[in-house]
């Protein structure tokens, strides 16, 4: 069988990754796929844990349910606020939207 | 080493990679493609396991329908192929955190007992079970996540839409 530590490390690999995109990408639609990519590393957690501490409740799978339909609403949320972005700026470039900086 | 565990290495492999293409590419439609590969190797790393249904909301919800919403918002902003829209003066360190990030959370993982194995007998989780547990003891965090998608729905059509005046 698979050992857990495997499945921990590819999910800690896949949130790092995700982490760079987010901190090293100005465009706001790779930024939000940085993020996705986090949040399925999550998800690879919860199952990995549900399958090996809890076989008999898989609480983990219910969670991983979850945090997919809080992705989901997420992404379209943000995807509206990128395109009236668009429509004011005419840039998704995250560094041109700073008319809240102080 | 048996076939479910080497599907596990390879659907793992396939999923990093698309997770390192999405790091360094340099156009945002590829960096969409790979995010699809990435989210497909996830989806089989579900299956692997034992989440069946995760597996299958997986390729339709996010290989399916997110990275198409993310390719269509593309469509609309009128995405350019500019290195200097994709990356950042701050790459350098964003890599550090993130290696640091990695390093730490590794040796973490490294150093901590778990438990070897997957315990004797775990079966796949069967659909009824998902379904009946999550209406019969997850059935107040059901409606509030059908509450909060609705709340979603309509503030992403509020803001989207074109003023009217």
């Amino acid at each position: 069988m698979i050992p857990l530590e495997h499945v921990l490390i590819v999910a800690a690999a896949l949130f790092s990754l995700g982490l760079y995109t987010v901190l090293a990408r100005r465009h706001a639609v790779l930024v939000l796929m940085g993020i996705e990519l986090m949040l399925n590393a999550v998800n690879i957690n919860f199952v990995a844990f549900a399958g090996y501490a809890d076989p008999d409740n898989f609480t983990g799978q219910i969670f991983a349910i979850f945090v997919i339909v809080v992705a989901v609403a997420e992404v379209g949320l943000a995807l509206a606020i990128i395109l009236r972005l668009f429509r004011l700026r005419a840039t998704a470039n995250l560094d041109e939207a700073n008319s809240m900086r102080w | 080493m048996t076939g479910i565990d080497l599907a596990f290495y390879v659907l793992a492999g396939f999923s990093i990679a698309g997770g390192l293409g999405l790091a360094v590419t340099r156009s945002v439609v590829h960096g969409a493609l790979f995010l699809i590969l990435a989210l497909m190797g996830v989806g089989g790393v579900f299956f692997t396991l034992l989440a069946d249904f995760l597996a299958l909301v997986q390729v339709l919800l996010y290989a399916g329908g997110v990275t198409i919403l993310m390719l269509f918002a593309m469509m609309l902003t009128q995405v350019r192929e500019q290195p200097e829209a994709t990356n950042n003066p701050q790459r350098p360190w964003a890599a550090l955190a993130s290696l640091a990030f990695f390093g730490a959370v590794t040796a973490t993982i490294v150093v901590t007992p778990w438990p070897r194995n997957l315990p004797e007998g775990a079966q796949h989780v069967e659909f009824v079970d998902i379904a009946g547990t999550l209406f019969t003891r997850w059935a107040v965090p059901f409606e509030i996540a059908s509450l909060l998608l609705l709340v979603a729905l309509i503030g992403a059509i509020i803001v989207a839409r074109e003023a009217t005046e």
